[in-house]
């Protein structure tokens, strides 16, 4: 039962504090929940489908398929979440001051929130879609445990949507002004590590083979696979292992989020501007 | 005024991921070429999973060669094969058999294990 929750409980963390910080950066957009919520539905079908499909996409293009999917999936939330920071940095002063504004900013916002939602659902999609098929297995050993192991999968699924819940309202509580400084450079982090974990993938399909030699080894000091090293590995990729291309699509990345922000970021009030 | 500048400065979404799938694309198929130009020296091995147990529960293999293990899993539920010390996680569905790649190896132990059952799905492996 332990075992149970503490793999469902990882899973959803895992997903679970991607959303919080999600969902943080992006206090006082219109219509953010229902965007989240529906990202954790469609996570969630998805999740149940990949499941299904599990072994065909594991067998595809001379059995790469899952880590080639994985990658996929891992660089289109990159760049749903690039697309969200650098959108919530244009319009930081106007959310910041409450203002709504008509015209083609609404359209920008809805963008937005297509990112927003769909960053959400792939982040459900990858974590859950290991929860289907542990709890597929479960159920369908059939042995006199089911119960039990069903009950911890439980517990571990609240417990990891409570933690995420404290991650959120802890960010929450930064006054809002600093709010979005500090949550585009927890999202700008955040992409970059998911960034470097695709690079992982594609490496172990043996597709992208540059650089990739280990250029450190903090495993002994701090273990990726440890609890303080798997937060951390979610909400900042940080890596006890990387390889040298997994450290460059982190910088990469990195760079051209904070880059993308600074050339969008909220134009100065008119009265200024004509300065 | 405010709202023309922002229709300069904001580049579209579309153009935006656009631009993105090219990239991506571009590069994928540069790594892909690469990637099939690189000689192949691989040792292969297999390995199954029965009663959710590795059989056998120790490999050994080579130093500094590139390595490929194809993991049957016999079970008829899935299993995660995955090492933090070799670098690798794979979902492996019932009844199926997927294929880690694994990058040349330094003289030592690595553990491995089924993540969905860790209770008794443990091995490792022997470089030497």
């Amino acid at each position: 039962m332990l075992a149970a929750l503490v793999l469902v409980f990882r899973e959803v963390l895992e997903a679970g504090l991607i959303i919080g910080v999600v969902l943080a950066a992006s206090r006082g957009v219109p219509g953010r929940t229902m965007a989240v919520s529906l990202g954790v539905l469609a996570g969630i079908v998805g999740s149940i489908i990949v499941a299904k499909f599990a072994a065909q996409i594991s067998g595809a293009f001379e059995d790469r398929g899952q880590e080639i999917f994985v990658a996929a999936i891992l660089l289109f939330a990159v760049v749903m979440l690039a697309w969200h920071v650098a959108w919530m940095a244009h319009h930081a002063r106007e959310m910041t001051q409450q203002l709504r504004q008509l015209g083609s900013d609404v359209t920008a916002g809805r963008q937005s929130l297509f990112a927003l939602g769909a960053a959400v659902a792939v982040a459900v999609m990858r974590e859950g879609s290991e929860v289907v098929l542990f709890m597929t297995g479960i159920v369908m050993q059939g042995k006199d445990t089911t119960v039990e192991l069903l009950i911890g999968s439980g517990i571990g699924l609240l417990a990891g949507a409570a933690v995420s819940m404290v991650l959120y309202f802890g960010l929450a509580a930064i006054p809002l002004k600093k709010m979005f400084s500090v949550t585009g450079v927890l999202v700008t982090l955040l992409a970059a590590g998911l960034a470097a974990a695709a690079v992982k993938q594609l490496s172990n399909a043996g597709i992208l083979n540059i650089f990739d030699t280990t250029v450190w080894d903090t495993s002994s000091i701090l273990s990726e696979s440890s609890w303080p090293g798997r937060v951390l590995n979610i909400l900042v990729g940080y890596m006890d292992r990387p390889t040298g291309m997994q450290l460059i699509a982190y910088a990469v990345t990195a760079i051209t989020i904070f880059t993308l922000s600074y050339i969008w970021r909220s134009p100065p009030k008119p009265s200024a501007q004509r300065a | 005024m405010s709202s023309s500048n922002s229709a300069v400065r904001a580049v579209r979404f579309p153009t935006f991921f656009s631009a993105f799938l090219a990239f991506s694309c571009a590069l994928g198929t540069v790594a892909f070429l690469s990637a099939q130009v690189r000689a192949e020296d691989t040792h292969e091995v297999e390995i199954s999973i029965k009663d959710h147990k590795f059989d056998p529960p120790s490999l050994k293999l080579p130093v500094g060669k590139p390595i490929k293990i194809l993991v049957k899993n016999l079970d008829a539920s899935a299993e995660e094969f995955e090492s933090h010390d070799l670098g690798f996680e794979k979902v492996v569905p019932g009844n199926s058999s997927a294929t880690v790649r694994v990058k040349p190896l330094k003289p030592g132990t690595y553990m491995f294990f089924g993540e969905f059952h860790q209770d008794t799905a443990l091995g490792h492996v022997v470089v030497e």
